[in-house]
């Protein structure tokens, strides 16, 4: 009962934040009401029982991505009135976008319903396994494709980003660890004998 | 050790008592306080003079390679999770296997991140 | 108990006993918050008097005997000033800032078990329940950076956020090498592996010579893991030598200049919950837990007093930095997390997990899985 209840306001929650989302003016509450949707999305990973996804879920997106949403967000100092002025121009290829993701949607919520409960049932995890375990069993070896090739789409992620973004400012002065440790008496320091009022001269 | 749902409840409650508590010093401090503010009172911090503009300006690009590099070397963390505590619970060729399949994963990406350190996208200027 | 769709399942008791179970954990849940807040208090005090003893001062000496009430007198003082809210600040998030850090840095405790069996929730994902509530704590400071509209805050939001996510990816590498040799993400799993002694405490392997010559390898490592994780927590917390979110010389306070009174008062009390959050981790993954090092505890008060005077050995390590340590450049903060924490703390993860794999004693697997 407890859990029917909290699962009704969850989902709530959820769809209303994800409303406030595209809703709010200001972006910066937009990506906070996203970081809401994150989370109660991490609480119905929790209702099925699935509660690592659900720690990930937070780890990940609301940890990680999020961030870096609230940084681009907040810092880059976008005019938000002058993107709102193509709004129109881009209504219908947005359009046809929600169009094809709502026909998703539906589908699946029909094929959902047509195997009443089958796939909605979970998968039972024998003998006291949590589901971290459960996924530690199989992902490495009898996944194993998948899992490298997520590995290669990381690599691909981690270049790519270098690649979009670095920059290198002319003229920085950098600081050199080892040349500075490797630093030998003999290179920096040179004894001079200096006579009684004349100096170096 | 299954998934027991008493487990999670007892966080949604701490959370609730800590919000009322969070809450609760800010009304006390509205409530017992003074308030006379005045116009240099809530003017933003600036040495001396009044700021110029919007403190709120375009910043280095460093910081947001740093946020996506996070994002990357987290996920990474979190395939580790799963690996990490079953090595122990697999017979041992399996083990072996999942050790090499993991060591190949990592393998990859510390190439990416050889890559990053001879480019420089871990150095700060 | 099995997860499925019928929720009843898992509530189906009688409604009195349910109301019971709930008050009880709610009595729970408010005796430890009131301990953390009593102990916050004189924790403050502490560094404040280690910092003044370092320094050959005498510290807060005036309200009560020895300064003892110091604290309480500040909590009266931040009630009884004026919050101020800038003019040209985002109102909603402005006050929103100071209390997500609070209730973040509470909420992670739920997890925490004090003694044998004295933990309010505990979940079979502990470890990454905490990786995950700690993660967070860059959202009360970017947004109280941002909101304040201030150029001193929002810098420092700025260094902060990219600070603490930099530091974080190798706090989840050095967790990752202690979950290789317990087997189990849950926290209660974790201390009970280190339940023997000092020598099977993660931070001491060293001493475990029963498994020579493999302790020198694993023992080394772990003892390198616990001074990066202690490094680490540092700068997650933006603790001196890493406090350059708030370094006075430059920055003022940092994204706190804004804040007064009690919002100010929050955004305190979280940064300190949270540094005992990470005394509370490091105590747990490294220093046995509340077991002591001749042997293991099993009785839940003498436990908890065990686990707690660990608190504070390790805040008093806090405090010590903090006082004697000068701080870092920023360049110089960011090469250590990058190019010298991450990459040993990912060879350390194959090294650990070589040994668990290929070395590891027949017998200490099946005791360990």
């Amino acid at each position: 009962m407890l859990a029917a209840i909290a699962f009704y306001v969850l989902a709530a929650v959820a769809v209303i934040s994800a409303f406030a989302v595209i809703a709010a003016r200001n972006p910066v509450h937009s990506v906070l009401f996203l970081i809401l949707t994150f989370f109660t999305a991490a609480g119905l990973f929790v209702l099925l029982g699935a509660e690592f996804l659900a720690m990930l879920l937070v780890v990940v997106y609301v940890g990680a991505v999020a961030v870096l949403f609230l940084f681009v967000v907040m810092m880059l100092d976008v005019d938000f009135a002058e993107l709102k002025q193509g709004f129109l121009s881009y209504m219908p290829v947005g359009a046809l976008v929600a169009a094809v993701l709502l026909a998703e949607l539906v589908l699946v919520a029909f094929a959902a319903s047509g195997a009443r409960g089958a796939p909605l049932a979970i998968a039972e995890t024998s003998g006291g396994v949590t589901n971290a375990e459960a996924i530690g069993l199989v992902l490495y070896t009898e996944y194993l494709l998948a899992f490298q090739l997520a590995g290669l789409v990381l690599l691909v992620a981690m270049i790519g980003a270098i690649v979009l973004t670095l920059r290198h400012r002319p003229g920085v002065k950098k600081q050199d660890i080892s040349a500075q440790v490797g630093r030998r008496r003999s290179e920096a320091v040179e004894l001079k004998d200096i006579r009684p009022g004349q100096g170096l001269g | 050790m299954g998934l027991d749902l008493t487990d999670y409840l007892p966080i949604v409650i701490f959370f609730a008592i800590a919000l009322v508590m969070g809450a609760g010093f800010l009304i006390a401090a509205w409530v017992v306080a003074p308030k006379s503010p005045d116009k240099e009172k809530v003017s933003a911090y600036e040495c001396g003079f009044n700021a110029f503009d919007d403190a709120r300006m375009k910043f280095d690009v460093r910081f947001y390679l740093v946020s996506i590099l996070f994002i990357i070397f987290d996920l990474e963390v979190a395939f580790l999770f799963p690996w990490a505590i079953t090595l122990t619970d697999m017979p041992t060729e399996t083990a072996q296997f999942a050790f090499w399949s993991m060591m190949a994963f990592l393998g990859v990406l510390t190439v990416g991140f050889i890559y990053e350190w001879k480019k420089g996208a871990l150095e700060w200027e | 108990m099995s997860p499925d769709l019928d929720y009843i399942a898992w509530f189906g008791i009688d409604w009195p006993v349910e109301v019971e179970w709930a008050l009880v954990k709610t009595g729970q849940i408010l005796a430890i918050m009131i301990l953390l807040l009593i102990s916050l208090a004189f924790l403050l005090l502490f560094d404040r008097k280690v910092w003044a003893a370092v320094q050959l001062r005498k510290g807060p000496n005036v309200v009560g005997p020895f300064g003892l009430l110091q604290s309480f007198a500040d909590f009266f003082k931040f009630v009884f000033k004026e919050i101020v809210i800038p003019a040209g600040a985002n109102k909603t998030v402005f006050i929103l800032a100071p209390l997500i850090t609070f209730v973040l840095a509470f909420v992670a405790w739920a997890a925490v078990p004090w003694g044998p069996g004295i933990v309010i929730a505990d979940l079979n994902v502990g470890i990454l329940y905490l990786f995950a509530i700690s993660s967070l704590g860059v959202y009360g400071i970017i947004m109280g950076g941002w909101a304040s509209n201030s150029k001193y805050p929002f810098l420092g939001g700025l260094r902060s956020a990219a600070q603490m996510v930099s530091y974080e990816v190798s706090i989840g590498f050095i967790i990752i090498t202690v979950l290789l040799l317990v087997g189990s993400l849950n926290l209660t799993d974790i201390v009970d592996a280190q339940r023997e002694g000092i020598w099977m405490w993660h931070g001491f392997r060293l001493f475990n010579v029963q498994e020579f010559p493999s302790n020198l390898l694993v023992g080394a490592i772990m003892l390198a893991m616990l001074v990066m994780f202690f490094v680490s927590a540092l700068a997650e917390t933006n603790r001196p030598p890493f406090d350059l979110p708030e370094a006075e010389s430059e920055l003022v306070a940092g994204y706190q200049v804004e804040y007064s009174s009690t919002p100010y008062l929050l955004f305190m009390i979280g940064e300190y919950l949270n540094i005992v959050l990470m005394c509370a981790m490091t105590t747990i993954l490294f220093l046995g837990g509340w077991h002591l090092p001749w042997g293991p505890v099993d009785h839940p008060a003498l436990g908890m007093l065990v686990f707690y005077v660990k608190l504070w050995i390790m805040f008093f390590m806090f405090a010590m930095v903090k006082a004697i340590v000068p701080r870092y450049r920023y360049d110089q903060l960011m090469r250590l997390g990058w190019k010298i924490f991450l990459p040993t703390s990912l060879v350390a993860v194959a090294a650990i997990a070589y040994y668990v794999t290929f070395m590891q004693p027949a017998a200490a697997i099946t005791a360990g899985g």
